[in-house]
């Protein structure tokens, strides 16, 4: 409950923040929907030379399209911006204060930066996803979208993991910042079905770089070829993941001096 | 180059989002291939896998990243220890470029070299071939620089120039050959990337190394080519001399 209320808080302070600079929920919306627009016509350029792609129909990959960007959005919203903030408080000592605060520092740290206007890309990422669902007929029943809400859980909470590690470093390595670029890239990676990508490439994206688990696995789940060995492998390494993070985060702090100090 | 030197990982990182986007792309194209039994209009999977890996180069060695900075110089008021030197500050640029383009140089061909072998592109060398490629090359390279440059320099009036390029780089994926090759592309937007710089800049050079192209087309390509120059050197003149009189009346 307690936890529920800062989340709430810190919500609120990001909407104070933005509201200050409404022209850019403009700019972010125009951003949105014109990467919105470059992938559909690239997606119609592709289809316009065939029907399936690594056996997807367009209507997937729209579904697909849409999962990358909800994901992206939820990313780009809280994620990425709140653990920049940390590698920068680390590298400027001002971590010292989230540190002294009563509250568990990693979970202060996750949600510490909210850039709403990114809300857009989540949005119309939601929208893509419901729009091709309806233009396939809502051929899913509860099981499909119960399955989808759980890996689409588990890929989340593994992107999120796999960002804090990477985060974390900071404590060892001061200058990383530029780490996270690395997953920024090989995102883009993640807007066609990993399915279709060569061995080495696919081992990377699945393993090392753990987009698969985030979009493919949940966009398999609504066009039901989700294998019951994605969706157990999704929910271990998802717990596995969220331990280990969780362990090495502690490991990262017992590092930590204070700049200031 | 020193200046260069001293960020080695990030110059490495900042690249892999250039190397990674061809191979979606060709990967996409050789699936598409397959699924049709084996090729899309005039291209095998090989083939695909030649124009990617040699788009990749082309791209590496003619990109600039000098829309990106320009309005942060220009709000930060940085350009004014340009203004105090007595060379034009494109020079300083221009130089920057080439250290850097030397610099990952070092990246890029292994980096070419494995894909060459994961993909097995086929490409046959032709050393007269490669002689006007270098040459086409050469020339795309001071043609997104001449007409990237005056782009950049619209945060004169602008100060913030997230929009326009923004547009600029959404028009470039399309007509430059990046996301399809050109001929792949619906006949209106073909059109249009006719008329317009990119193709000429990236696609242009790409066909040429692969032989693709006909005595003509080839000609014709030159002539393209020479004409961008041409316009970005004139927009050149025009943007800095009346976005440096804008400029001292912010700055100071």
């Amino acid at each position: 409950m307690y936890y529920l209320k800062l989340i709430w808080t810190f919500f609120r302070i990001g909407v104070l923040n933005e509201m200050a600079y409404r022209v850019n929920f403009y700019v972010q919306l125009l951003q949105s929907l014109l990467s919105l627009g470059t992938a559909i016509a690239g997606l119609a350029i592709v289809f316009s030379h065939t029907d399936t792609l690594g056996g997807w129909r367009a209507v997937d990959i729209l579904a697909l399209l849409g999962v990358f960007m909800f994901v992206g959005g939820v990313i780009g919203m809280v994620i990425n911006p709140s653990m920049s903030q940390l590698m920068d408080d680390v590298l400027r000592g001002l971590f010292d204060y989230t540190l002294i605060k009563p509250c568990d520092a990693q979970f202060l740290a996750s949600i510490s930066q909210i850039r709403l206007w990114r809300i857009t890309d989540i949005l119309l990422g939601a929208g893509v996803l419901i729009a091709a669902l309806i233009y396939r007929g809502l051929d899913i029943g509860p099981r499909e979208a119960l399955a989808f809400a759980f890996v689409l859980c588990t890929g989340g909470s593994i992107i999120y993991s796999f960002w804090l590690m990477l985060a974390t470093l900071t404590f060892w390595f001061l200058r990383i910042e530029n780490i996270l670029h690395i997953f920024q890239s090989m995102y883009e990676a993640g807007r066609w079905p990993i399915g279709i990508y060569p061995h080495w490439l696919r081992y990377i994206l699945t393993f090392l770089v753990p987009v698969a688990f985030a979009i493919t696995v949940p966009a398999e789940a609504l066009s039901g070829r989700l294998t019951p060995e994605s969706l157990i492998t999704s929910g271990l390494l998802c717990v596995f993941l969220v331990v280990f993070s969780r362990w090495f985060w502690k490991r990262g702090l017992k590092n930590y001096s204070g700049a200031s100090a | 180059m020193l200046e260069q030197f001293q960020y080695r990982a990030a110059m490495a990182i900042w690249m892999i989002g250039r190397i990674i986007e061809p191979i979606i792309y060709l990967t996409v194209w050789t699936t598409v291939a397959h699924a049709r039994g084996g090729s899309v209009g005039a291209y095998s999977p090989a083939d695909f896998a030649a124009y990617y890996i040699v788009l990749m180069l082309v791209n590496q060695f003619t990109f600039s990243w000098i829309m990106h900075i320009y309005d942060f110089r220009i709000r930060q008021g940085e350009l004014s220890n340009f203004l105090l030197k007595p060379i034009h500050p494109i020079h300083a640029d221009i130089a920057e470029n080439i250290a850097y383009k030397v610099m990952t140089a070092v990246i890029i061909f292994p980096t070419a070299i494995l894909l060459f072998f994961l993909f097995e592109p086929n490409l046959a060398f032709h050393i007269q071939t490669f002689a006007v490629f270098l040459l086409a090359l050469g020339l795309a390279f001071f043609m997104r620089f001449f007409i990237e440059w005056p782009l950049a320099l619209v945060a004169f009036w602008t100060t913030r120039n997230e929009a326009i390029n923004q547009m600029y780089f959404t028009l470039g994926l399309f007509l430059s050959g990046r996301i399809a090759p050109i001929d792949l592309l619906p006949g209106a937007i073909q059109t249009l990337a006719d008329a317009l710089p990119f193709r000429w800049a990236i696609a242009f050079p790409v066909e040429l190394m692969l032989g693709r192209l006909s005595q003509e087309q080839i000609w014709n390509g030159f002539t393209m080519q020479a004409i961008w120059l041409l316009a970005g050197f004139l927009l050149i003149q025009l943007t800095w001399r009346s976005g440096v009189k804008k400029y001292s009346a912010v700055g100071s």
